[in-house]
This record gives C-alpha cells, structure tokens and sequence, in this order.
C-alpha cells in the first residue's frame, strides 16, 4: 500500500495546485463554477490526505517495517496506542498530520461558506490549498513518510520512551490542530484585502475557526505542560524551552487576535490591527513548527534535523512579505470611520490588553531567539534562563490580568464615572478583603509579586460572579424565571460574553496556580537508602524499600524493566504512600552487551504525585545500580551466546537482586502549593470556549421571526 | 507499478469530481449566496441588538445611551431586512 500512499500525496499535491488555480481563475474572470470547481478540488485534497493517514496509521498499527518510518518510530513491543501516535513523532509523520488537520479545516471552513463571501471566499480557497500544497510538497519532495526500505528489518527502533506519555500524545496533533486553524483566519483576511473587503464578514465567517484554534492550541499547550511536570522527572511544568515558546507565541497573538476582532465587529476600528495581528499569528504558527523540526535551537523537544528547515523558512518569509505588501497596498481601505471616544471604554481596553499580549510575544521573541542574536552580533551564542523571562513576563502578566478584571466592567464607547464606581464597588471590596485575609492568615506577602497576582486574581473572579449575578438579576426581571433559569438563558442566548467570562475565570485560576506554585514550591534532591527519611516543606518522607518490575510498568509505556521506591509521607498525622519510579528501556545500538542493553538504554521517570487542591507533592526516583554493575558484565559475558529465554531469566534475575537488596537511590521531593490549579483553570477555559463556539440556539427561531422583528424595528426606528 | 495505477485511478477520481461543475456550468445560484451573506450580518446586528439590551438592564448603559445605540442599530438592521426583502422580490 506505500504505493498507493505516495500516489495520494502526489495527486493531493496536482489537486491542490489545480485547486489554487482554478480559484484565482474564477475569483478574476467572475466564472463561479470554476470557483465551485476550486471548492470541490479541496475537499478532494482532504480526502487524499486522510487516505494518506490511513495508510500510514495501518502500517503503523500492524508493524509494518517495509515502511522505514514504522521502523524508525515503532516497534512490535511498542504498546498499541502508542503506535497508533508514533506516526506524528516522526518528522514526515507530522508533515502528513499537517497536511490532513490543514486540509480537513480548509474543506470545512469552504463548506460553511459556500452561500458566503462570493469574491472573498475565491482567494481565501487559493490561499488554503497553496498552503496545503507546501506541506504535500515537502513530503513529495524531501520527507516521503511511504519510503520503503529495500531490508526489511526483523524489528523497529520503536517510538521515543519520552514520548510514551498519554498528554504528550495528543500533545502534538492539539497543537497542529490550532497552528492549523489559524491559517483559516489568515486566508480569509488575504483574501478581503485582495477584493478590498475589509468590513467585518471574514471576521465573522471565520471568528468560530479562530477561537476553535485557539482552544486547541492552548489546550495542547496545558498538555506539554502537564506531560513536562509528571513525566520528566524536574519537577516543573515550564522551562522557557524554545519549542515551549514557539507555541506560546502564536496562542499569545492569536489571543489578541479574539479579543480585537470584536472592537472591528462593533466599532468598525483596529482593520489594520486585526489583519497584522492575524498574518503574525499565522506565521507564528509556521515559526513553531520550524523550531520543532529545524534543530537550530538546542530544546528537549528538537527530536532531530530536518531536512525542510529552509523550505518552512521561505515560507514564512512570503507569507510574512506577501502579507505586509498587501497590507500596506490596501491602507486606504483599512482605514477606520469610527475614532476612539474615550480611554474608558470597552474598545480602549482591548487595545491595551492587546498591547500588553503583543508586548509579551515580543519578549518571549526576543529571549527565545537570543542565542541566534547573541552569536549574530557577537560571535558567541548565549541564552538568557528562565529567571530573565520570569522577571520580564511577571509584570506583563499583572497588567494582563488587571485588564481582565477592568475590561469587562466597561461599556462599549464611553463608561460614565458612577457607572464605574458602581461596578467596582464589590469587586474591589472582595480584593481588600483577599489582601488583608492574605496578609493575616498566610505567608503570601513574602513574594509581593506573588501577593498582587493573588489580589488581582481575586478581582477578576469577582467581576466574573458580579456580571453573571447582575445578568441574572436582570433575567430574571425580564423572563420572570427562577434564577438557575434565568442564569441558563442568559449564559445560553449571550454565550459568546459569558463564555469568554468563563475564559477568563479559568486564565485566573491558571495564574492562582502558577503564582503560588512558582514563588512558594519547595524542592529537596537527596540520596536515601531504606529506613532513612528527609523533610520536605511540611512532609516528612520515609524511603521505605526499593521496588523492582519485569514487564509491569503501571504506566503502559511497555518498558520491559522498572525499578522504583516505596515511600511514606506524612503530615499532620496523616500517611500516604508514593510509588514513583524508572523505566528502563533496552538500548538498540548494539554496543551494550547482550544482558547490559537492558540497563544501558533510555531511562524515564514515572513521577509519584499526590494531587490536591491545596498542595501536591511530588516525587521521582532514580535507583543507582552501581551495584549490579558487576554482575551484569559478568552475564554478558557468560550469557552472550544463550537464547533469549536463557537471557530473560537472566534479567529478571538481576532485578531480583537489586529488589532484594534495597540499595540506596536518588530522590527528589517538591511540594508545591496549589498547582493543581494549572489544569483545573485549563480545563475551565477549554469549557468556556466551547460555550462562546457553539451556535446560538435560537437562531432558526429568529429566522422565522425576521418579518417581525422587522415590522417591529421599522416602529421602534420612527421613535 | 502500484504507485502509477493508484495516480491514475485517484486523479481520474478527482478529475470526475472537479470537473462536475465545469461541464454543468453555472456553479452556485447566487441568490442563495448573497442571501446567505445578508443573513450573517443580520445575525450579527441582532447580536448586536441583544448586547446593547443586556447592557442597559445591567446598568452599563444609562436610559439615554441605551435608546440612541438601539435605535442607530436597529436601523441597520431594517437596512439588512430591506435587502432581504429586495432579494426575495427580484
């Protein structure tokens, strides 16, 4: 079938090109059925990509190693879910992801729009399929993930033993699937500046795609984040990492992005904003995927050299080029009627808020691409550390959540002083009372970066009950329902402000976590044998007995050795036993020995966590097996002819002794204050913008309802 | 071999089906098309309407902003419903 899969990517890249074509070919000549045509080419290329995928997924899932990616990605003892995931650890496995997640938003957004948008919706499909086509290009020419290998070999390399973690699975196809739908935005936006549209349609026709991107790429984000704290053995969630940037940048944009999109919609203002903030989030996008493939920045998650590096690059730089030439050609029509009345108003306020997420893109920029800069300038590559971007994005983040406890209070055009005193009496009687409460009761004021956040944090979940609690007051009034009704129909038929509240809320606990986990987490490394313990924080931890597995790995990764600890906490009278661990995976390379190899491979830690709301502890261990050291040359040398039973024997006899012996091992121990609230505050923000994305239900009503409500417009307009 | 005949039977699927359009001609009716444009931006001015309206009841906007924003809406949106009703009578 590797035949038939290079087959769809070249007929998917011919449709694509023809898809391009014929679209510009009716958007100039006015010929709707070659437009039609254009449409129908794309969903073909969809369909060809995602026969693609099947392809490679069965080759994939049945250990096909004919295909050189299954050989060099998979392997039989790779756990079945994880071979249904390796096709996106792989270079051309994530090209072919991109091409069918790229296709697949494309063919929808063109459906959705196929009544829509007559002279813009042309353009938009040449630019959707010109981009398909550069990723079905790359593996056509470069990265083919059909390559077939002439030796079929008995068995694979297997999928990468850090990548065996259930978030950092669906890590990946999150975050393409909002690099992807970003590109949606972005092509519509070419295409209203190409007919010189520039009103608020495209804005409309593609807001659901932005925010559907948006939520993606932020939750494949939180997935990195959770996949770094339980499976990489450190003890945090984020590291400044480039490729961790990379993905924080366009979501930082794209963020604005939503958030300005709605002062065009209303106001008519920010076109040349919008349309900037779209192309950079786009090619933001392209730049994290070039990160992840390129190699040219040193990162945990560069799994390897690319050979398209330069090609991704030369597409940022037209779409870069390309755009702001667009842009620029077209000011005339970018300008806005309606000016900014007053700085108190809901439009001033996501301008700054704006501002202030722009700014922050800027600096994670800058301080990721700082080695590039430094050995630029210099000659010499440095790096600036987590503490310099911590020190730099803490006060952004201040302002960012200031803004979003302010913003919402605010009316469009103009907010009156007593409005607003009115407005912030509660919330900011709530934050008085969390400053003091904080003050008297807790440790908080030893970070005052911290202790504002915690405050701010308190402002805007107050705003969020007083608007809900206001809305539903006045539901009530109106509806003459009870409150959890009244509460229902205001969420249900203002679903995108109540749903970006909810967003909101969850930003807020996010920032609850990172606040108190970052400034009051307490971490002790030490090396321990059985019966000895060590404090941490409030937690007194006893290394009970060292654990030993063959074939058992509780985290289904299929490491075929664990060696771990039992531990005891205990605080406050209370006990709980953790169970932290090390896979070992066997080395492939051929230069260990035969009993060795075993031991000698990848090694990953499956961390302990006790989850809590207040506080979670963590911990990982790393067994020293210095001990066996000895006797494991002693067995490659005596075993290195004995079938692989004899050897297995062998191994498990090893693991036994190192069980029975309980030496000493590595520890380390964090208790981090209210981190939990990371994912739960993620979690939220998800549910809100699946809130502010699904349709209004009572559009069809307000269909049938249109001659009314016009006779009763045309009444109300002579008033 | 596989991979020449899998190009020959998927473009001759491909060709069927972009092809469709171009023999039949015309391609979409545009009434439904520019219906369907007028009708977004009369759901964006309802939207609009109902903000407006929730405002005043939460007592973001006082009495006398409130009736000059709603009746400069409700305007535009008469102006879409008279587009819509210009569509239907051609």
């Amino acid at each position: 079938m590797a035949g038939v899969g290079s087959a769809c990517l070249v007929v998917g890249l011919l449709t694509a090109v023809y898809a391009a074509a014929i679209s510009i070919y009716g958007a100039v000549a006015g010929n709707r059925a070659a437009v039609v045509s254009g449409r129908r080419a794309m969903y073909c290329v969809a369909g060809l990509a995602l026969t693609a995928t099947v392809i490679l997924q069965a080759a994939f899932l049945r250990s096909d190693f004919s295909y050189k990616l299954v050989a060099e990605g998979s392997s039989t003892d790779t756990p079945g879910f994880y071979k249904f995931t390796a096709m996106w650890a792989t270079q051309d496995g994530s090209l072919l992801l991109w091409a069918v997640l790229m296709s697949l938003f494309a063919s929808a957004v063109l459906y959705t729009t196929r009544r829509s948008l007559r002279d813009i919706a042309p353009w938009a499909t040449a630019v959707l399929a010109s981009i398909a086509g550069f990723f079905l290009l790359l593996m056509v020419g470069w990265e083919n993930p059909f390559e077939t290998l002439a030796v079929v070999p008995a068995e694979g390399v297997g999928l990468n033993p850090l990548l065996r973690h259930p978030a950092m699975m669906i890590h990946p196809p999150m975050l393409y699937t909002g690099y992807v739908g970003f590109a949606v935005p972005f092509a519509f936006a070419i295409g209203a500046l190409i007919v010189r549209q520039t009103g608020a349609d495209w804005i409309r026709a593609t807001r659901r795609f932005a925010l559907i991107a948006w939520t993606f790429l932020g939750a494949g984000i939180m997935l990195g984040a959770l996949w770094s704290y339980s499976e990489l053995g450190w003890g945090g969630y984020w590291a400044w990492d480039p490729v961790e940037n990379a993905s924080l940048m366009p979501w930082l944009i794209g963020t604005a992005f939503i958030h300005s999109i709605m002062v065009q919609e209303k106001r008519g203002m920010l076109k040349v904003w919008n349309v900037s903030l779209i192309v950079a989030t786009f090619a933001l996008s392209l730049m994290g995927t070039f990160l992840v493939r390129s190699g040219i920045l040193d990162s945990i998650h560069a799994f390897g050299a690319s050979t398209v590096g330069r090609q991704l690059l030369i597409l940022i730089g037209i779409v870069l080029i390309g755009s702001t030439a667009l842009i620029v050609s077209r000011l005339d029509d970018l300008r806005s009627k309606a000016k900014l009345d007053t700085l108190l108003s809901r439009e001033a306020f996501f301008l700054a808020n704006n501002l202030v997420l722009v700014a922050l893109c800027v600096v994670v920029f800058w301080g990721t691409f700082f080695p590039l800069i430094s050995e630029a300038l210099s000659g010499e590559e440095a790096s600036v550390g987590p503490p310099w971007f911590n020190r730099v994005t803490t006060p952004l983040a201040l302002v960012l959540v200031a803004l979003a406890a302010i913003g919402p209070v605010v009316p469009w055009r103009r907010a009156g002083r007593a409005l607003l005193l009115r407005s912030f009496r509660l919330p900011l009687t709530v934050a008085a009372v969390t400053l003091v409460a904080l003050l008297a009761f807790t440790d908080a004021a030893d970070s005052t970066l911290s202790l504002v956040m915690f405050v701010l944090i308190s402002l805007v979940l107050s705003v969020v009950f007083q608007e809900l609690w206001r809305g539903t007051r006045a539901r009530q009034t109106i509806a003459k329902v009870a409150w959890p009704r009244a509460l229902g129909q205001l969420i249900g038929r203002n679903r995108r402000r109540y749903g970006g509240y909810v967003v909101h809320s969850g930003i807020a606990l996010l920032f609850l976590g990172v606040a108190a986990s970052s400034a009051f987490q307490i971490q002790r490394d030490v090396r321990l044998s059985p019966g000895e313990s060590f404090e941490v924080g409030g937690y007194e931890i006893t290394y009970d007995r060292a654990t030993a597995e063959i074939g058992r790995d509780a985290a289904g990764t299929g490491a075929p050795i664990t060696l771990g600890a039992v531990l005891t906490a205990r605080r406050d009278g209370e006990e709980q036993v953790l169970h932290p661990s090390r896979n070992f995976y066997p080395s492939r390379s051929g230069a260990a020995g035969p009993i060795g190899r075993f031991f000698e491979g990848e090694a990953t830690s499956e961390v302990a966590v006790r989850w809590g709301l207040r506080r979670d502890l963590w911990a990982a261990v790393r067994p020293d097996i210095a001990d066996l050291e000895p006797a494991i040359r002693e067995a490659d040398s005596r075993f290195a002819d004995s079938g692989q039973d004899v050897q297995a024997v062998v191994v498990a006899a090893l693991v036994e002794r190192y069980r029975n012996n309980s030496p000493p091992a590595n520890f380390r121990a964090i208790e981090s204050p209210l981190v939990s609230w990371i994912w739960i505050g993620g979690m939220i923000v998800v549910l809100g913008a699946l809130i502010a994305v699904w349709p209004a239900p009572e559009t069809r009503l307000r269909r049938v309802t249109s001659i009314y409500a016009a006779k009763l417009g045309k009444e109300l307009s002579r008033v | 071999m596989e991979f020449a005949l899998a190009v020959v039977v998927l473009a001759g699927l491909v060709a069927v089906v972009v092809a469709l359009p171009l023999v039949r001609g015309g391609g979409d009716d545009t009434d439904p098309v520019a219906r369907a444009e007028l009708e977004a931006a009369k759901e964006a001015k309802y939207r609009e309407i109902r903000d407006a309206q929730l405002d005043h009841e939460m007592g973001k906007l006082t009495d006398e902003q409130f009736r000059a924003v709603d009746r400069e809406l409700r305007a535009e949106a008469i102006a879409i419903l008279e587009r819509v009703d210009a569509l239907d009578r051609r």
